[in-house]
């Protein structure tokens, strides 16, 4: 089990009443995937909110940004650095800018 | 004494504004759920403090609210029976924003894109929420790419009326500029089993089974930035509305052209008469006279705003054709709003109100049936919707 900290976008923050930073527990390598269902199961109603529930993929304007990198187009099972899993850094996850 | 409340939903949260029924005095209470964009929000007629909530970003999709208080506190309806509504840690947990279209009764087939060709069905956003007259708990949702859904308990779950996204026109339904989405309800209280949709843009629909089939009703709509101007689908409806009183009396405000069928949409006539220009997208009825109807008319297509710098609204007394210009109250130059399609209302207290909010963010009230207007609002974020509640 690793602990990941979570960085959660204002809109998120607003809908399932959560801090901007939480940390969620992960079982096995931590990865995109792994950390957004561990925050789904956490916080119940966030669920479909990053993951879309029909495609079961990121939505389109969500972006993950890990170490200062853009992880948004990479793969879901990749796993995370250790920076992140020691807890040193932040897996980011934002809505990406496009209007409004 | 009666009390009317307004639901305003705005491109920035939602608001609710209270008053007796002399309608001078407002207390506004909002916003709910800032920073969303709250497309529609409407209220059960069977139950006044039963209130369903469409909110919606791009980024993070489709949620849906409900009151049970009137507006006090908000749940995501979702919960399975006998299960806590909230997590031990107090989260909220709900699947009230999970609809799916039911395949497997209706194939998801293409429609037609901006351009002509072929585009996958994709569902992005709840447009309307029209609820029963009779039970609180079922209600309706319009939804973009088009498709009707329905929920017969309390918003938890949805599932899709699927002969309508299934009738053979379909794959010719193409999106309007605000995209392809059922905007329009209506529930004939008359008939349970009678329903209208419109869409933009593929035109209205009617149902007289209870939604299991749906027929095309555009008969009289003349469209030219349609290949075939009379075509049976494809004309951009932007409201159809009706008075319970005259259920066989339908209004339309189309892309161009306000008109009228008087048979339950087998035919239209168009009504436009002396108006400035009929372009436009909200039409209302009065709530006691069925032959008098309200539009905002619209510069044109290319320019969303009034004509002239002037907010004018149009009233007809006698079912259309001759339009007479509503100004007292409302701002009579360098104004350039629009009015979008959910944003006008009607209240049925004995001298009715009308109700109607702007993209400059002001919602404005007549408690005279139009003769003069005051504002409610003058500064909120864009209206999107305006819908009324009459509160014995």
């Amino acid at each position: 089990m690793t602990s990941i900290r979570v960085q959660i976008p204002f809109h998120l923050q607003t809908l399932g009443g959560v801090p901007a930073e939480v940390s969620v527990d992960v079982n096995g390598t931590p990865t995109p995937r792994s950390v957004v269902a561990a925050l789904e199961a956490k916080y119940p109603g966030l669920a479909g909110a990053v993951v879309d529930p029909h495609t079961g993929k990121r939505r389109p304007l969500v972006r993950f940004y890990v170490c200062r990198q853009d992880w948004t187009f990479e793969s879901p099972d990749k796993p995370l650095p250790e920076a992140i899993r020691s807890g040193e850094d932040v897996f980011i996850i934002i809505g990406a800018i496009s209007g409004g | 004494m009666s009390k009317v409340r307004v639901l305003a939903g705005t491109r920035k949260g939602a608001f609710i504004m209270t008053s007796d029924e002399s309608r001078k005095k407002w207390q506004i209470d909002g916003p709910f759920f800032g920073g969303w964009e709250i497309y529609h929000m409407n209220a059960s007629p069977a139950d006044p403090d039963r209130i369903y909530v469409s909110q919606n970003t791009s980024w993070f999709g489709q949620i849906i609210q409900r009151s049970d208080d009137g507006g006090k506190t908000w749940t995501r309806p979702g919960t399975p029976a006998g299960e806590a509504v909230v997590t031990p840690q107090g989260f909220p947990i709900a699947e009230s924003h999970i609809f799916a279209y039911d395949t497997a009764n209706a194939p998801l087939t293409t429609h037609l894109w901006y351009d002509g060709s072929p585009h996958p069905w994709e569902f992005k956003r709840v447009w309307h929420l029209e609820c029963s007259p009779h039970d609180p708990d079922t209600v309706y949702a319009g939804v973009e790419d088009a498709a009707l859904f329905r929920s017969t308990d309390g918003g938890r779950s949805w599932k899709e009326v699927f002969a309508l996204r299934g009738h053979p026109s379909a794959p010719h339904w193409a999106p309007g500029a605000g995209g392809l989405g059922v905007h329009t309800i209506l529930l004939d209280r008359n008939d349970p089993k009678r329903l209208y949709v419109a869409i933009s843009s593929a035109g209205a629909f009617r149902s007289d089974d209870g939604g299991d089939s749906w027929k095309p009703i555009n008969k009289g709509l003349h469209s030219l930035y349609i290949p075939d101007p009379n075509a049976e689908v494809g004309h951009c409806v932007h409201r159809i509305a009706m008075n319970p009183l005259k259920p066989d009396t339908l209004y339309m405000q189309k892309h161009w052209d306000v008109l009228r069928s008087d048979d339950r949409g087998e035919n239209w006539h168009e009504i436009s008469g002396n108006l400035p220009s009929d372009f436009g997208f909200p039409i209302a009825v009065h709530a006691h006279d069925p032959d008098t109807v309200y539009v905002v008319p619209i510069k044109s297509d290319s320019e969303h705003y009034v004509p002239d710098g002037k907010l004018r609204v149009y009233r007809s007394k006698k079912g259309g054709d001759e339009w007479e210009a509503l100004t007292k109250g409302l701002p009579q130059e360098n104004c350039y709003v629009n009015i979008l399609r959910d944003a006008m209302a009607v209240d049925t207290l004995d001298s009715c109100g009308v109700y109607f909010g702007t993209t400059g963010g002001q919602v404005y009230c007549s408690p005279d049936s139009g003769d003069s207007w005051i504002a409610i609002a003058r500064d909120l974020p864009a209206v999107l919707s305006v819908e009324v509640q009459t509160i014995p």
